[in-house]
């Protein structure tokens, strides 16, 4: 276990480690310790959206492990996210209790309003922490094995997994929204007043919300960089390659690619259950398709195939976007997000981090091309 | 003027249907005047029963402006004055008349009063109108009355019935007629037992929803024979119905299908030929919607002097959506998709960003609110074929589709371009070997199909919102298409849109609109797992790359 860990420090890897986990210590210390008119002083809210983003670089992270190391290009992970959101939702559903508009001890508020009379079984437990935070690891990744499961060994890939998996994605949306579903219609899952004993509110939750959300986060690159080092990770890199030449090897390629896609649904359900308690909501709109497509940008903006790329891409493009819908200029966030799409694969097509990292390859050894994230070989007839 | 009333009815009725009354004698005129007056005398009594009995008096009156007069009592426009003991109506432009003369009074009396009716009374007026109108020289206005008695069945207007089927010449109407006539002796209690059976066999030739509602409302002292007639006649109607229904959701999910042809077909041919999901597709169904919008504004306003324009606006709006959706597309392709070749998943994003660009540009030029496009005549109104609602706009999209399908089929058929992009579709290159230039048939085919998009968008303008989000909605849907059906095969689109419009129809009223949605998602899914390159996969040796 510990070697596993070990290798998963190479440089570039372990700063950004030392940086995500000083401000895990930092920014909750500057907000809780520093008067408000200090300079270093980080107001609560920024520490919410903070990490809002360290949230959302979980989820990019979880794509890249698929997507850069394998080539499963998934439309649909924001599915996973929201199903962990919602498995955390629960359990704070259930802790509002009393507190209530209607005040019923043992129904949310919105079963109340729909004049359900007794709790569905799919939400019993929820009222325990061990089983939502259980919960929050199983449903995506139960999902994402029986979908992959039927997915890979009838080998459908490339853009037709994509359009499925949006699909799916679109189809659970459509879901949500309904009412007699059971988890809140459009409304979905909100108002939420403890976790655990504490007040989701209050400026201590949200400094150590976040502090474990950069903590998991530190912990999750650290696990797939390990990963994707390891004998295992070569073979994915082969399927991303040469899907074809990787089977006739003799490697099973359906277990490889199912195991990290459950894998990395799992951990996209971890950061949309960190997300959840530090939004305050979670509603039907995070399965939208639209969502799950912009999550992959947020990889490709930074950097495809590098972990610490998607964790970069995800903040840099998450911060332009608060930047940008807060102001005067929201009418051309759009804009902006399209040119994003369109320019980085045109011109940037290793990301920021993988186009750095190239660059200093080519310097110190300039035979030796460094990791090439396009699949190799023949351009993909359309068949 | 007390005259028999069955025979004065008649020749009152005779008289209104043949519209002699110009012809008639100087002396009928008073006579029929004073009937009139007598029946208006009722008004001013302000009771019920005696409006009642005005009500039927006017009718009955056979007076050419009874018709007017009841309207005006229904919407409260007929007035009285107890002292002068005179009826007043107001035209709908609020003016005075004398009910009897109808001349214009410049102020009425101080005691003028609305004469009051009540729900009763309103059925009343409602089958004295309609056995008013049931003489009409307008044959839909004949057609509703006699739907109306149908529904109402009010046993005062059986002779008035009667004598209309004696003058009825359109047969359609005659038969309604008759179904009146039969809800009427049905629900009358002096009718006999044969006349009743006789009735319901009518009824039940009706077939309808309306006739199952009449038979299973039948009186409680109904003879059992009658009763058991109905029953037998009600359980074969609803079978009926039930196959007419199934008929109708066939016909939805047709049209469906039709409008999911028109914007997968496009989708289908690039992904085809290039091996790229175009997920700008959406905004090229969008644009195509816009220019027909803009079109239409043109013809409303720059170029109102000529008003067939505005009719016929949507015949320009093809060719011209076409055209920019198409330049458009060479342009994409041009611009941004031949640099991505062999990159696929790369493609999906860089279309996936265009199409937020888009998207924002024309809702920074056209608002986000939703624009109207008008339907024009010729496309608006419905018809029906048995029991089936058929709306024209539909029909016509189903046709224009069928057209578009067609003539695609000829261009990939039959011209030079379309045997090029055959050849790129099965192998590239090979195709390119053979001296195909590859480069301008995958900007030509983007064209194609983007072109195609933008006269779906010409379609989907009539039959949905224009607002900059119209390819958004399509988009799935489109994808699932392309999925279902297979690339490359033209006629795998077609069976795969119509698949999918259809089991939706046929889903939704099962288990509603959205969890019918969710349960063709979860079809596909699982129509993948067993051919996972769709229905009619093109065949060829190449492992995949």
């Amino acid at each position: 276990m510990i070697s596993l860990f070990a290798r998963g420090f190479d440089r570039s890897t372990a700063a950004f480690i030392l940086v995500i986990l000083g401000l895990a210590f930092a920014v909750p210390l500057s907000n809780l310790m520093l008067p408000p008119e200090s300079v270093f002083y980080v107001p609560t809210y920024i520490v919410s959206l903070w990490g809002k983003y360290a949230c959302y670089a979980l989820l990019a992270l979880a794509i890249d492990l698929i997507w850069g190391y394998c080539g499963i290009l998934s439309l649909g992970h924001g599915a996973f996210f929201a199903l962990g959101g919602y498995a955390m939702g629960m359990y704070l559903m259930r802790q509002i209790g009393t507190r209530g508009v209607y005040a019923n001890p043992i129904l949310p508020d919105f079963m109340v309003f729909l004049n359900w009379d007794h709790l569905p079984f799919y939400w019993w437990g929820f009222n325990w922490f061990a089983y939502a935070a259980v919960m929050v690891v199983v449903v995506p990744g139960l999902l994402a094995f029986v979908f992959g499961w039927f997915a890979f060994r009838s080998r459908v890939t490339g853009v037709y997994l994509s359009i499925i998996t949006q699909a799916l994605t679109f189809a659970l949306m459509l879901g949500f929204f309904r009412n007699n579903f059971g988890f809140g219609g459009n409304n979905g899952l909100t108002d939420f007043k403890d976790i655990l004993g504490f007040n989701v509110q209050a400026a201590g939750t949200r400094c150590v919300l976040f502090a474990i959300t950069c903590v998991v986060l530190a912990t999750a690159l650290m696990l797939c960089r390990a990963l994707v080092t390891s004998k295992f990770g070569k073979v994915l890199i082969a399927i991303r390659d040469a899907e074809s030449r990787t089977r006739f090897l003799g490697y099973k390629v359906e277990s490889y690619k199912l195991l990290v896609f459950t894998l990395s649904a799992c951990i996209a359900g971890i950061a949309g259950a960190l997300y959840v308690p530090q939004v305050g909501i979670i509603n039907p709109s995070e399965f939208a398709p639209a969502n799950s497509i912009e999550e992959v940008i947020w990889v490709a903006v930074g950097g495809r195939g590098t972990l610490t790329g998607a964790i970069l891409g995800a903040v840099v493009v998450n911060y332009g976007k608060t930047y940008f819908t807060s102001g005067a200029l929201a009418p051309y966030w759009l804009f902006v997000l399209g040119g994003l799409f369109v320019g980085v694969t045109l011109l940037l097509p290793r990301g920021i981090v993988g186009t750095v990292q190239h660059l200093w390859a080519d310097r110190r050894q300039p035979h030796t091309p460094g990791p090439d994230p396009q699949p190799v070989g023949e351009p993909a007839p359309a068949e | 003027m007390q005259v028999d009333r069955g025979g004065f009815r008649q020749l009152g009725w005779v008289a209104v249907l043949l519209a002699i009354i110009a012809a008639f004698t100087f002396a009928a005129a008073p006579l029929r005047a004073a009937g009139l007056e007598e029946a208006l005398a009722h008004f001013v009594m302000d009771d019920y029963s005696e409006i009642e009995a005005g009500i039927t008096a006017v009718a009955e009156s056979g007076d050419p402006r009874s018709a007017s007069l009841l309207d005006a009592l229904q919407d409260d426009r007929l007035f009285y004055s107890a002292e002068q003991k005179k009826v007043f109506y107001k035209d709908t432009s609020g003016k005075l008349f004398d009910a009897v003369t109808a001349a214009p009074v410049a102020d009425g009396p101080a005691d003028i009063d609305t004469v009051g009716i009540n729900n009763r009374l309103r059925r009343a007026i409602d089958a004295a109108l309609g056995g008013l109108t049931l003489m009409s020289p307008d044959p839909a206005k004949r057609y509703d009355a006699a739907q109306a008695v149908f529904k109402s069945h009010e046993a005062n207007v059986l002779p008035a019935i009667e004598a209309a089927i004696e003058k009825e010449t359109d047969a359609g109407i005659k038969r309604v007629l008759d179904e009146a006539r039969a809800a009427i002796i049905l629900n009358a209690d002096d009718a006999d037992e044969a006349d009743k059976l006789a009735a319901v066999a009518v009824i039940r030739a009706r077939g309808d929803q309306d006739a199952i509602a009449l038979l299973q409302g039948l009186p409680a002292e109904t003879p059992p024979a009658v009763a058991d007639a109905a029953k037998r006649a009600v359980a074969a109607i609803s079978r009926e119905l039930a196959v007419w229904d199934m008929a109708q959701n066939a016909w939805y999910g047709l049209s469906l299908g039709s409008v999911l042809l028109l914007a997968a077909i496009g989708l289908a041919i690039t992904f085809g030929v290039m091996g790229v999901i175009n997920m700008a597709h959406g905004e090229m169904v969008m644009i195509g919607a816009y220019v027909t919008f803009v079109i239409q504004e043109l013809a409303r306003t720059t170029y109102a002097a000529y008003p067939g324009l505005l009719e016929y606006s949507l015949v320009i709006a093809v060719p011209a959506a076409f055209i920019i959706a198409g330049l458009i597309g060479v342009l994409i392709e041009r611009g941004i998709i031949r640099f991505l070749y062999g990159r696929p998943l790369e493609t999906l994003l860089a279309t996936w960003g265009l199409s937020l660009i888009l998207q924002q540009a024309v809702r920074t030029a056209f608002g986000p609110t939703n624009r109207e496009v008008a339907n024009p005549s010729w496309m608006s109104g419905t018809f029906e074929v048995g029991h089936l609602n058929i709306t024209y706009n539909r029909l016509w999209i189903i046709c224009f589709t069928l057209a578009v399908f067609v003539a695609l089929l000829a261009i990939l058929r039959f011209t030079r371009l379309g045997l090029e992009m055959r050849a790129v579709t099965q192998n590239r290159t090979m195709a390119a070997a053979m001296g195909i230039r590859t480069g301008r048939i995958d900007a030509l085919t983007f064209g194609l199909g983007s072109g195609i998009a933008g006269i779906a968008g010409v379609a989907l303008s009539q039959i949905d919102n224009v607002s900059p989000n119209l390819g958004q909605g399509y988009i799935i849907d489109s994808f699932m298409v392309v999925v279902f059906g297979g690339v490359g095969n033209l006629w795998g689109t077609l069976v795969g849109a119509m698949t999918l419009g259809i089991a939706n129809k046929f889903l939704e009223p099962m288990a509603g609109a959205v969890l019918g949605k969710i349960a063709i998602l979860v079809l596909i899914i699982l129509f993948i797992q067993k051919r996972p390159r769709g229905l009619f996969a093109l065949k060829g040796r190449a492992v995949e790359a």
